[in-house]
């Protein structure tokens, strides 16, 4: 199993959710965060005080999945989240080595968005 | 100051205080309505209406709705405030000077109410121009019509404190802006809602707070008229709520919060045109059945292809319409002096809050919308997807309104302008 994390414009949220969904991809939990990866960094003003915001607004995705999942997910998150500008973020494969249903007790592949039935 | 009552000089000061505050209330109840991005410019907008309809105003819109009795629109004899002093107007007991500033209070609230249609997209420059524009060319005529002297109050139509200018004004220009701004990116295939309710709540309440100003003022003293306004303005959002609550508990089983916030500004709206005019008893009935309309409204309008994003034309131009028909038809000089209604025998006064109900919304939504479409020849009237998708607040004032302040720098050097987008 591959645990899939994707740092996405908090505004593409819901064209990711849609786009995981279109591929049948179950489970999923999202945290915002602040990140910061190379794009121009903003200048706001507030009174006579100028600041320069380096921390750029991100969501975080992250997906677990059987091994034969990967590659439908990658796509789908690309989809949802690529607007061709600076900033669109990244993904990171990271390898699972347990995972547990916690209703059922089912164990690893049975526990997360299940091979794809061929 | 000879001719100027004191008490009712007074109660006017304190009303022109109480619907001054309405326009921040609005700011505060919009802000709540749109998403956490789009805040600050959403209250922005409001606060542009003192900007841009505060001096107006004082230039040119007060004369062309208060000077002269031209069937169509004031002259120009009160231009910056010529003429404008301490001696009453003609069968007034207030400063003439109050009389301007109570009713440019209401000219501003107008103009930020029409924001609403458009929030979450119009760039914030030709917003201030067309908000600029709409003070001058639809308010002011509107105002004219039944306050001023012009054709409608001269048939016999009444509007006791804006259900023409304010109300259907606002109304029907909102739905002529939103149809020629365009919806929003992802309007109908996202859910986009409110960030904030308790925004919407607190503003409600500020706006029926500063709405007893707004139409307890409207009889331009202590009188029966404005004791009735102002007493008609307590009842009347109370039926709303009831009539509200019900409708929403029969469709969900639920009731709903910012569906209460609505009903407040539904019912203060319906009583408008009406606080003078009809009795505590009808003001209460009238509460009810304004409900009605809106409610279903608000309900269907989101299903539709146009994206007037905070319902002004259902909680401003629908109840607004309702509570000047409904004066037609219940009226009773032994309230208010000037005439009855339909049910008191007199048919007459129910065509003439007719015909206003019909060609008031026709003038607001087809100058609306001939000025919008001015001002998209000059400059766009919105940015690019990105633009939007990032938000207003950072992309047109260069703020956030919750800022986390990590990874905020000092930055000591001038701000960056913004590139314009290229005319279209």
């Amino acid at each position: 199993m591959k645990l899939v994390t994707a740092i996405v414009r908090p505004e593409r949220v819901n064209d990711v959710l849609e786009a995981l969904y279109r591929a049948e991809i179950s489970g999923v939990s999202i945290t915002r965060i602040q990140g910061h990866g190379g794009e121009l960094e903003r200048v706001e003003n507030y009174r006579g005080t100028s600041v320069q915001m380096v921390l750029a607004d991100k969501t975080r995705f992250e997906v677990a999945v059987s091994d034969g999942f990967l590659e439908t997910t990658i796509e789908a998150l690309c989809t949802g989240a690529r607007t061709g500008e600076v900033g669109d973020g990244k993904i990171f494969v990271t390898e699972l080595e347990r995972v547990v249903r916690i209703r059922t007790g089912e164990t690893d592949d049975a526990a997360v968005t299940p091979e794809r039935r061929v | 100051m000879t001719g100027i009552d004191t008490g009712d000089t007074a109660w006017i000061l304190m009303a022109t205080a109480l619907v001054l505050l309405m326009t921040p209330a609005l700011g505060l109840f919009y802000a709540g309505l749109v998403r956490e991005k789009n805040t600050l410019n959403t209250f922005m907008m409001c606060l542009a209406a003192f900007a841009v309809a505060g001096v107006s105003w004082a230039a040119i819109g007060y004369s062309l709705a208060f000077d002269g009795d031209g069937a169509l629109v004031g002259g120009l004899d009160h231009a910056f405030l010529a003429g404008v002093d301490f001696a009453p107007r003609e069968g007034q007991t207030i400063p003439h000077l109050l009389f301007f500033a109570f009713q440019g209070t209401f000219c501003i609230l107008t103009v930020a109410l029409v924001g609403g249609a458009v929030v979450e997209r119009m760039r914030f420059v030709p917003f201030l121009a067309f908000a600029a524009l709409w003070s001058i060319l639809v308010y002011p005529v509107l105002a004219h019509w039944v306050f001023g002297g012009g054709w409608l109050a001269a048939r016999g139509t009444l509007d006791f404190a804006g259900g023409v200018p304010v109300e259907m004004g606002s109304g029907f220009s909102a739905l002529a802006a939103a149809l020629v701004v365009g919806a929003r990116k992802d309007y109908g295939r996202q859910a986009l809602i409110g960030h904030n309710a308790m925004f919407v709540l607190v503003g409600a309440g500020l706006l029926w707070f500063g709405w007893l100003g707004f139409n307890g003022g409207s009889g331009l003293g202590i009188n029966q008229a404005g004791i009735l306004a102002f007493v008609n303005t307590v009842l009347c959002p109370c039926a709303t709520l009831v009539v509200w609550f019900l409708l929403d508990y029969l469709r969900g089983r639920q009731v709903t919060a910012v569906g209460a916030a609505t009903a407040i500004i539904v019912g203060a709206v319906a009583i408008t045109p009406a606080g003078g005019f009809i009795s505590p008893g009808w003001a209460l009935a009238l509460g009810g059945v304004a409900a009605l309309p809106c409610y279903f409204a608000i309900q269907w309008r989101p299903r539709t292809r146009v994206d007037e994003t905070l319902d002004v034309l259902a909680a401003h131009g629908i109840a607004g319409l309702t509570g000047m028909l409904f004066i037609g038809v219940v009226a009773s000089v032994s309230w208010n002096g000037v005439a009855d209604g339909l049910i008191y025998g007199n048919a007459d006064l129910l065509l003439d809050q007719a015909l206003a109900v019909l060609v008031a919304p026709l003038y607001a939504f087809g100058a609306t919308f001939l000025l919008l479409r001015g001002i998209a020849l000059v400059t766009p009237l919105r940015g690019s997807e990105t633009e939007e998708a990032q938000g207003m607040d950072i992309i047109h004032h260069g703020e956030e309104a919750y800022p986390t302040g990590e990874g905020a720098l000092l930055f000591r050097t001038e701000p960056t302008r913004r590139e314009e987008p290229a005319s279209v």
